[in-house]
């Protein structure tokens, strides 16, 4: 277990930031964080990343106590902040340089690593530039090459990509892929396509508390129990919807059967299960059985906006 | 001997200061003032002496610790790069000490351009080197502790102008609490009089080094020094 979350508070004064949040991430895994501006994300981040201490639970990085052994876990960890703030009047080098000897990255390790971050953020033309001179995408590597600069096994990024073009945001989205192969990663986002590409498992968060944990397939099936399934048919004169209904209904655990729209006798209507059970088949079958006309058949995915909305909208607004 | 972590954070800062505008304003801006008031002093009083820069150097302080102080945590609080110091494997004194050796740093440097009034003075007529090395022990202290409180006010407030006004008002009451003696009781005098900068460096400036004023300054150092590391802790459990 690299990450384990247990029972975690934290509040400011009367407000409550996160409550009573439990989750564990495993060596080797890219978990997405999920979550609207304001759920709790960053100050769970921040815990796990020694800025700020739990007001109560326990947050274990490898093992180690983010309280009582902040030093250690402070060396395990790289860390992206949110905003990604940067020495803007220091050169590209001279920031790599000085997050290395604060990392504690050994002395005549020092320039390996600086020329390995350079290349595999691709920094290469910039490294002699100001940061403060270098575009959103530029700083974004430069903040990158400095949470990995001591090749730490747990990455914490908050928001990597926010403020990014699409071309950008492709290849920070790469960078971290190719990071996740062998190191752990958390990335906070509230961009789902982002999540849905990178990452094996998403934590939704919303105000404060976890609505969700899974990966991404699970929860787009397990949302509502049963499946859903979108047809459309052509039937024969003599049949209305009605009877096709009752058709339908014989196969065992379909639950209900709803008209979507009906034109020059082609019904579109859709069939919802009570149990993940595919019934694809049976359907498949009872459509050439009774001589209709399949034009199409295919299961519904809830997309990933449907369930952070779901999730996440807040039902006293 | 300096851990590692605080000499890379001291020489950091002493880079970004040099890198930067602001050493050099800083050390222009001192040496006009002072060269302003020394060579007027100089020719009026007609004795070979450094009185003006031991004079002058701690009155000029009040502004200039909290100006060259301000930026160095209040700034990296506000773009937010102080997360980044606060969850690196650092302790938080280590964060204090090497900013406040850095603006030592510049402050040295500051001073040091003032050596040439005593080259030239001592052509003119002989100086009590005693009295000018004292002075000197004694302005990098009376420096050491208002820097050190400034240090102090640039951690407490993410705002610049908040941190110099706050470090001054400090610094201030530091070097006024032995001119207002007189309007205390004589029970509060004693203590005021310990407790003021300036005191103590009368002494020292005379050539006089006694442990007492020693200890006093490294103390007072020591305790700004304790407070802003307290106020880096601090803010971890506040949020």
């Amino acid at each position: 277990m690299s990450i384990l979350v247990s029972n975690l508070f934290k509040l400011y004064g009367d407000t409550t930031a996160v409550e009573n949040i439990s989750f564990e991430v495993h060596s080797g895994e890219i978990l997405g964080f999920l979550g609207p501006n304001g759920a709790g994300k960053t100050t769970t981040m921040r815990i796990i990343t020694c800025y700020l201490s739990p007001s109560a639970g326990t947050v274990r990085v490898e093992g180690r106590d983010v309280t009582k052994e902040s030093y250690h876990v402070r060396q395990l960890v790289g860390y992206l902040p949110e905003q990604n703030p940067l020495y803007l009047d220091m050169n590209v080098l001279d920031y790599l340089e000085y997050a290395a000897q604060l990392q504690g990255v050994h002395r005549q390790l020092i320039r390996r690593r600086m020329k390995e971050m350079v290349d595999v953020c691709g920094l290469g033309e910039m490294k002699h530039k100001d940061i403060g001179q270098l575009s959103k995408g530029y700083r974004q590597r430069v903040g990158l090459a400095a949470a990995m600069i001591h090749d730490p096994k747990i990455l914490i990024l908050d928001e990597p990509t926010s403020g990014l073009d699409p071309n950008q945001i492709a290849e920070i989205r790469n960078l971290i892929q190719n990071l996740g192969k062998e190191k752990t990663v958390i990335l906070s986002t509230h961009i789902l396509p982002e999540v849905q590409a990178t990452c094996n498992r998403v934590v939704i968060i919303n105000r404060g508390k976890i609505v969700a944990d899974g990966p991404i397939e699970d929860l787009q099936r397990g949302l509502h129990g049963g499946e859903r399934i979108v047809l459309e048919v052509e039937l024969p004169e003599s049949e209305t919807f009605k009877t096709l209904s009752v058709h339908v209904k014989r196969i065992p655990a379909i639950e209900s059967v709803s008209l979507i729209g009906e034109i020059d006798g082609v019904m579109k209507f859709s069939v919802a299960t009570s149990q993940p059970i595919d019934v694809r088949k049976d359907l498949y079958q009872l459509c050439v059985h009774q001589g209709w006309g399949l034009l199409e058949l295919h299961r519904e995915q809830t997309s990933l906006e449907d369930i952070f909305r779901e999730l996440t909208v807040d039902v006293t607004r | 001997m300096m851990s590692g972590n605080i000499k890379h954070i001291f020489l950091k800062e002493l880079r970004s200061f040099f890198n930067s505008p602001v050493a050099y304003i800083v050390i222009l801006v001192y040496l006009v003032i002072l060269g302003w008031f020394f060579t007027s002093n100089l020719f009026l009083s007609g004795q070979a002496t450094l009185r003006t820069v031991f004079e002058m150097t701690p009155f000029l302080l009040l502004f200039f610790a909290p100006a060259m102080t301000m930026r160095l945590i209040s700034e990296e609080k506000k773009s937010g790069t102080l997360e980044l110091l606060i969850t690196k494997p650092l302790r938080e004194h280590e964060i204090i000490v090497g900013k406040f050796l850095a603006v030592l740093g510049l402050y040295f440097f500051t001073l040091l351009p003032t050596l040439v009034y005593y080259i030239t003075v001592s052509f003119i007529g002989s100086l009590d080197l005693g009295a000018v090395i004292g002075g000197y022990i004694g302005l990098l202290l009376v420096g050491s502790v208002f820097l050190a409180v400034s240090l102090f006010g640039s951690a407490i407030t993410e705002n610049q102008v908040v941190a110099f006004i706050v470090s001054f008002l400090i610094v201030f009451a530091l070097f006024m609490l032995d001119k207002v003696l007189i309007y205390l009781p004589s029970s509060l005098a004693s203590i005021c009089e310990y407790v003021s900068v300036d005191y103590h460096f009368s002494n020292i400036a005379r050539g006089i080094i006694d442990t007492r004023d020693l200890i006093y300054y490294l103390s007072a150092v020591t305790f700004a020094l304790f407070l802003g590391t307290v106020v880096l802790q601090r803010r971890r459990w506040m949020g």
